[in-house]
């Protein structure tokens, strides 16, 4: 028996789908039985998502008015109360599970495992490092809690026909009261969403200017396709940062994706190396991304891309 | 407040293309450029900026590593940092081994504030500046693409998935950098010279009393695997085909 507590990723109102591509990996683990944990201020609604994932054998509950952001100071001490008895603490490499699975880790007194792509045994695991350029295989130490995030772009979500048992639990911590939530600002958006989507179109700095990505947007609409950005176009001011693909943005793994205008600086493409089919188009024919592109079209992007949209019609 | 410490890592320069060895018992790193993690460079930047506004008076910087990291503070120092600390250590010690490091110095300086780099670009961890703020049992506020020092008090913004996240954490508080916190300052000539004046301290890992964390083994390192070789399509209509041949639209 291998007990995997899984800190559940949720807006307070639905589930993230880290969770269930993050579900995917601990099952993988030998004789695993994974638990759920669902951190709110009303966990109800997400625990009942949860509850539905295909190999969760339990989900667990707190509710607390103090869990309604995610801080990870705030959240860090009840996950160390609760893990007591546990061999694995998971949670997904996003943003969330990167700020709070160290904080966890360090107050058990174990280092942590980053991204996790492959479960090769009990304690053994294959993690990408130096921006995707090499893999490597690492060995948790026997004997101590594993505390590991989940790189999700390398999983496919589990199914949701199940029906674990929910279970609220009082980690009976007294919690920290010098980290405030403020505000949280997010780019509303109709599309589907980058980290999820099935197909998305990325631009590049070749785009020049914010206005140029409307031509990005049309054809994304045509393909309901997410719409992402290599790192050159978010520093530029483009597009927001919550758009930006790669080593220290996000890493995806839709079926097709199309890079419009990016070179493919390496730490662009460890973000997209998980994608079904890679499509390039640029200027450029010597650009780096036509090396892993599968299908590449040298051409201005500013004649081919409304010329592509107008094709899909 | 008095102290910032400011970590820097000595890393293989971000425009090395990294090469697995054949052996695989790691990358390779003979005759390859060094240079202080990206991340941190921004890190040492937003504390002098700090510093520069007149809101703490004194910026460490802090390297955990062998004795060439000693070129990488230097490099700190020109940028305008006040002394240096070397804690000489195996280059590949695991994160929770470097935080209680700069946790042993943040109580021999009475630091108020440290700021780091999210992540290094080696190992792509992401992990020391939570573990720093666990082990000292203070606020974390990662990813910081702005950060307002206000008395006692900071206000950081914080780049996460869903957009712009703002948060406020009581100092003393750990801050890790994400890439749009600044630009950090290029070194002029002049400042070379006046780093080599000041001080840098070398510490033994021994020194400090840490208690070692149970180890992660790295085995085999490999390269990723490759991806075929793809097509070249001659126009716009091209791509439409070969997009419906592989049953994409």
């Amino acid at each position: 028996m291998a007990n995997v507590l899984l800190i559940a990723e949720h807006d307070g109102t639905n589930l993230n789908p880290s969770t269930a591509k993050s579900v995917a990996c601990a099952a993988n683990i030998e004789g695993a039985e994974v638990h759920v944990l669902v951190l709110a201020a009303d966990a109800a609604g997400v625990a009942a998502e949860a509850s539905r994932l295909d190999s969760v054998a339990k989900v667990l509950t707190v509710s607390n008015p103090a869990n309604e952001n995610a801080l990870a100071a705030v959240l860090a001490p009840q996950i160390v109360a609760l893990a007591d008895g546990y061999d694995y603490v998971f949670g997904p490499s996003t943003t969330f599970g990167k700020d709070l699975m160290p904080r966890v880790a360090a107050m058990l007194g174990v280092n942590q495992i980053s991204d996790i792509m492959s479960v090769e045994g009990s304690h053994t695991f294959k993690r990408p490092v130096y921006a995707g350029n090499a893999i490597v295989t690492v060995n948790a130490p026997e004997g101590h809690t594993v505390v590991a995030t989940v790189r999700t772009a390398s999983y496919r979500a589990v199914g949701s026909d199940n029906a674990a048992p929910v279970e609220a639990v009082d980690p009976g911590v007294e919690l920290p009261t010098h980290t405030r939530f403020v505000e949280l600002q997010t780019g509303q958006s109709d599309r589907p969403d980058l980290q999820t989507a099935a197909r998305v179109v990325s631009g590049g700095r070749a785009l020049g200017s914010s206005e140029s990505f409307d031509i990005i947007y049309a054809l994304a609409d045509k393909l309901a396709a997410g719409v992402g950005a290599s790192r050159a176009a978010v520093d530029a001011g483009y597009v927001p940062n919550d758009m930006q693909v790669g080593q220290t943005g996000k890493i995806i793994a839709p079926d097709l994706y199309l890079a419009i205008g990016i070179s493919g600086a390496i730490q662009h493409l460890t973000g997209i190396k998980d994608a079904g089919t890679i499509v390039a188009i640029n200027k450029d024919e010597e650009a780096p991304i036509f090396e892993v592109a599968d299908i590449g079209l040298v051409a201005d992007l500013f004649d081919a891309v409304p010329e592509l949209t107008e094709a899909l019609d | 407040m008095e102290k910032i410490l400011v970590g820097l890592k000595r890393a293989v320069d971000y425009n090395v293309r990294v090469r697995v060895k054949s052996d695989g018992s790691g990358v390779e790193t003979d005759g390859v450029k060094m240079s202080i993690n990206p991340f941190d460079e921004i890190a040492l930047e937003e504390a002098l900026r700090i510093r520069e506004r007149g809101e703490a008076s004194e910026v460490i910087v802090l390297s955990i590593g062998p004795g060439d990291a000693q070129q990488q503070l230097r490099t700190g120092l020109a940028m305008g940092a006040d002394r240096a600390i070397l804690v000489e250590a195996d280059a590949a010690l695991d994160a929770l081994d470097r935080a209680r490091v700069f946790k042993a110095i943040v109580d021999r300086e009475g630091v108020e504030l440290v700021v780091l780099g999210k992540q290094a670009i080696d190992d792509d961890n992401n992990q020391t500046g939570q573990m720093l703020a666990a082990v000292w049992d203070r606020p974390q506020a990662t990813f910081a693409s702005e950060v307002a020092i206000d008395g006692n008090t900071a206000r950081v913004t914080r780049e996460v998935d869903a957009g712009l996240e703002t948060i406020e954490v009581d100092l003393p508080a750990v801050i890790t950098a994400d890439l749009r916190l600044n630009d950090p300052r290029y070194v002029k000539l002049p400042d070379i010279m006046k780093a080599k004046k000041k001080p840098l301290d070398t510490l033994a890992l021994a020194d400090l009393g840490i208690e070692a964390s149970p180890a992660i083994e790295e085995t085999h390192f490999a390269p990723p695997e490759a991806r075929q070789k793809g097509i070249m399509v001659d126009d716009v209509s091209g791509l439409v085909t070969a997009l419906k041949d592989k049953g994409l639209i």
